[in-house]
């Protein structure tokens, strides 16, 4: 499904990796891992489209992303460094307005089940501000359950996460892939799920 | 459509959990308005005929005021890659925000004018080409100043950087807002700046949410 073929990536003058190719069928998953500022967050924004290769091609299906975008986008489900919640916000309106944005209503209560899930009962309607970092990145993590997507592409998923938030992002993701969905994600800790492919920077 | 609905529904809602920002542009432009007549002392003739002017360059101000976080906010913290990335038109997203940011920052403004005027001893007739025209001209403000505040995302003392790009563009908008007011007070009648002002209305509309999205892909490149 997704595939990528002698990509070639630069920051400024230095090359972070070269002819580096890869490919993920459906239920497939991808680690990226490598040294700080070897290019990890620079590959997955490649990936999804943020930055374009130096050299080399990103396709979905077959076709390169430039070319489906439309299609491509609405399959993605991209979790970035930054956490993308706006502390003015409610988690709840977080997670409704990220869904908005994506052109996909989303129900009060199908928001408030999923941040329950991500162990934030009863601080959906607070202001994220008042959450400590390890909150905001579950309230971001939430956006797994709410938002429908084949692939997921998740950069540090497990950062500032504690020990059982991050056995229960690890099943979400187990959960996805054997749905048939593909997920690329970076991490320094060992991930806990079967299979899977490794690229190192 | 729905696209820049939701992104200007965000926008929205956002500032009206930091009244603040809203709220400091629009004193910004009633203290510096209320300055002239204060400073000029009462001189009726001298403040009419310098009214149009002084009005215009204070909303131009204060549109500046609010653009250097036009992007920012959703730049440092990851919501625009999000915009990027959504199925929905980025181009209609952006310009969601620049609706948005136009009514918060020159709505106000056109709505403050009237009451404003009246320290310049302007009479009605004069007051109501000044509002028609800053409705025109305001989003005029608002859209040019979104391709400069794409364009100094991310740089280092961006706020300077921007008045100085953005100013250069508002003249015409200044130059043809301000005149219609005169032209209506010199018996004239307003119509053709207007007309100039909705042609640069119509031709902005069209092409600066496009060029900002040009601008904001390299910035998150």
């Amino acid at each position: 499904m997704l595939s990528a073929t002698h990509l070639a990536c630069s920051r400024g003058e230095r090359l972070l990796f070269k002819d580096l190719s890869l490919s993920l069928a459906a239920g497939g998953w991808l680690q990226v891992s490598g040294t700080n500022g070897s290019g990890k967050t620079t590959l997955l924004r490649t990936l999804v489209g943020i930055s374009a290769p130096d050299h080399g091609e990103v396709c979905w299906g077959g076709v390169p992303i430039t070319e489906c975008s439309d299609e491509f986008k609405r399959a993605l489900l991209y979790l970035g460094h930054q956490a993308a919640v706006k502390d003015e916000l409610t988690p709840l309106e977080n997670l409704t307005l990220g869904n908005e944005l994506d052109g996909l209503p989303l129900a009060e209560a199908d928001a408030l089940s999923a941040l329950q899930r991500l162990g934030l009962h009863g601080r959906g309607k607070l202001p994220t501000r008042w959450l400590s970092a390890g909150q905001k990145r579950r309230v971001l993590l939430a956006r797994l359950l709410v938002r429908p997507a084949l692939l997921w592409v998740l950069d540090e998923p497990f950062a500032a996460l504690d020990t059982n938030a991050v056995a229960l992002v690890s099943e979400l993701i187990a959960a996805h892939l054997a749905g048939g969905g593909l997920a690329v994600l970076t991490s320094h800790q060992p991930v806990a799920l079967a299979g899977g492919a490794e690229v190192v920077l | 459509m729905s696209a820049l609905w939701n992104a200007a529904r965000r926008d929205l809602l956002l500032a009206a959990r930091r009244r603040s920002e809203v709220v400091t542009a629009l004193f910004f432009f009633v203290v510096v308005v209320t300055l002239f007549p204060l400073g000029i002392g009462p001189e009726p003739e001298l403040l009419r005929r310098i009214a149009p002017g002084v009005l215009w360059v204070a909303a131009l101000l204060a549109t500046l005021l609010g653009l250097p976080r036009l992007f920012a906010a959703d730049h440092a913290d990851g919501t625009l890659e999000q915009m990027l990335l959504s199925p929905q038109s980025f181009v209609l997203l952006v310009a969601g925000k620049i609706a948005a940011h136009w009514l918060l920052c020159g709505l106000p403004l056109v709505l403050l004018a009237p009451l404003l005027g009246l320290q310049f001893n302007l009479d009605a007739g004069t007051l109501q080409v000044l509002v028609i025209a800053l409705l025109i001209g305001t989003p005029v403000l608002s859209l040019i100043g979104a391709v400069g505040a794409a364009l100094t995302l991310g740089v280092r003392g961006g706020g300077a950087l921007l008045a100085l790009l953005v100013l250069p563009l508002f003249i015409p908008t200044l130059v043809f807002g301000a005149g219609a007011v005169e032209a209506h007070a010199a018996g004239l009648g307003a119509g053709p700046q207007l007309s100039i002002l909705g042609a640069l209305l119509v031709i902005t509309v069209f092409f600066a949410p496009w060029a900002a999205t040009v601008a904001l892909r390299i910035a998150l490149e």
